[in-house]
């Protein structure tokens, strides 16, 4: 799973490990598999949502 | 009396001489219907202004045809402000036109009116083309006025929202003549620079004169041209300007587009947590699911009683165990019978029962059973054996008798 996947794509990501996980009726391997994607993807939400606080940049454009 | 002679020229110089003294017609309004326009590619602007009654010649020069917010159309009815004047060269007085109004709606609603048809004409506006607004952009360009509410707004909209989000201002003019340049060449800027993930370009209420540079075909094209997604906030909820409709997506307010634009950290947060806890009672769930499938597996007869099948089999053998005895006593049996007659017919056979019925059997001294005369040469020692006893004897004569 690549690290500069994007929030939106880790949340849509996310959100289909789930269903997966939903439909039950899969293998105990495949379940722990999910399940540390599942924590990787949320884990890279996380660490977004953690990024340092910014200032406002002003370009002088004209 | 004597004749005083003119030239064309000295006529017509006096007569405009005579319009550029007279105070109405050197800075008059008319109103009027446009006929006959045309449009030079010098960029002047000739047309007849007439009524039911009368007509006259009229011309608007380039200077000032450019400062027209709105295309002049054929049938046009319009309010003119401007002076009278002679062309000397024909000797045609015109009026000579500075400022051009529309009569009824106003000329800025016209302008409007008239840009609106042309773009979406041309497909501007189509929803298809439309680009997505990111969900969570790293980066926010921000379009407006450095000091103006609208910025203010979305920094305090965005401050509270996500204060990871970058945001980067390109500070331009939003009113008067230069707003229009200013803010298309700061799209270009953004496009250029490829720093954002989203523009917002906007401005805070106004006068439609105030909201003006977001309905230029300048601005709009930047907007069409830029493959970077824009929302367009420009003034109030009810203001609808061109931009807005070229925009990817409009915010009524700039605060709004800040709402749009920026993810909110406190819901993410939310839904992530929600998320992480899903996760986890969804695998928990799949493993109780998995153990009460393993217990049933468990409780099955084999494993529960496994020694069962291995009894059963036991019995199973034992059984066999019997039947074999069984089969084999009476093969034992019945063939016990058969044996005891083969002894029986044997017996009959036997050397015995021969020296029973009177015959004799004979040995050398070494007990070998002589049935030749040629194991026997004079004075050997032979055994006769008889039925109740035996007679040593010695040869003395033996005769052999061939062919036997």
């Amino acid at each position: 799973m690549a690290a500069n996947i994007s929030f939106e794509k880790a949340l849509v990501g996310l959100e289909d490990i789930v269903k997966k996980l939903e439909s039950g009726n899969i293998t105990l391997d495949k379940s722990i598999k999910y399940y540390k994607d599942g924590m990787k993807l949320a884990k890279l939400c996380s660490d977004k949502l953690e990024e340092a606080e910014k200032e406002i940049k002003i370009l002088q454009g004209n | 009396m004597s004749r005083k002679i003119f030239t064309v020229s000295q006529v017509n110089r006096y007569v405009k001489h005579l319009f550029s003294h007279d105070y109405l017609l050197n800075n008059i309004w008319v109103n009027g219907e446009i006929s006959n326009l045309k449009m030079h590619n010098s960029g002047h602007i000739y047309f007849t202004l007439k009524d039911k009654a009368g007509a006259i010649s009229s011309v608007m020069f380039k200077g000032n045809a450019d400062g027209l917010k709105f295309g002049l159309e054929e049938g046009m009815a319009v309010l003119v402000k401007g002076y009278v004047s002679m062309y000397e060269k024909t000797g045609q007085y015109q009026l000579y036109i500075e400022k051009i109004e529309i009569e009824g709606e106003g000329a800025l609603y016209k302008a409007y009116e008239q840009l609106k048809k042309k773009l979406e004409a041309e497909g501007l506006f189509r929803t298809e083309i439309k680009k997505t607004i990111p969900f969570y952009p790293d980066n926010i360009g921000l379009i407006t006025s450095e000091t103006g509410a609208a910025i203010r707004d979305i920094i305090n909209i965005a401050e509270r929202r996500n204060k990871s989000i970058q945001l980067i201002l390109i500070p331009t003019l939003v009113q008067g003549e230069e707003a229009a340049g200013n803010i298309s060449k700061a799209i270009k800027k953004f496009n250029e620079l490829k720093n954002v993930d989203v523009i917002i370009v906007g401005r805070g209420g106004g006068s439609i004169e105030d909201l003006w540079a977001f309905n230029e075909e300048i601005v709009a094209r930047a907007i069409y041209d830029s493959v970077i997604p824009i929302i367009s906030a420009v003034g109030h909820e009810t203001d609808f300007t061109i931009s807005d409709f070229v925009a990817d997506l409009r915010a009524p307010t700039p605060s709004a587009a800040a709402e749009l634009a920026v993810p909110s950290k406190a819901e993410l947060k939310d839904d992530v947590e929600k998320y992480y806890k899903k996760l986890d009672d969804l695998v928990w769930n799949n493993i109780m699911n998995l153990r009460h499938k393993q217990e049933l597996i468990l409780n099955h007869p084999i494993f529960k009683y496994p020694t069962q099948i291995i009894d059963q089999n036991k019995q199973y053998l034992d059984q066999l165990e019997r039947q074999f005895k069984l089969v084999i006593e009476k093969f034992y049996k019945d063939n016990k019978i058969r044996v005891e007659n083969d002894i029986s017919k044997l017996e009959i056979l036997s050397p015995k029962n021969i020296i029973n019925r009177g015959y004799a059997l004979l040995y050398d001294e070494k007990n070998n059973n002589i049935a030749s005369v040629d194991e026997l040469k004079d004075k050997d020692k032979i055994l006769i054996e008889l039925k109740d006893g035996s007679v040593e004897i010695e040869i003395n004569k033996i005769r052999v008798i061939k062919e036997v």
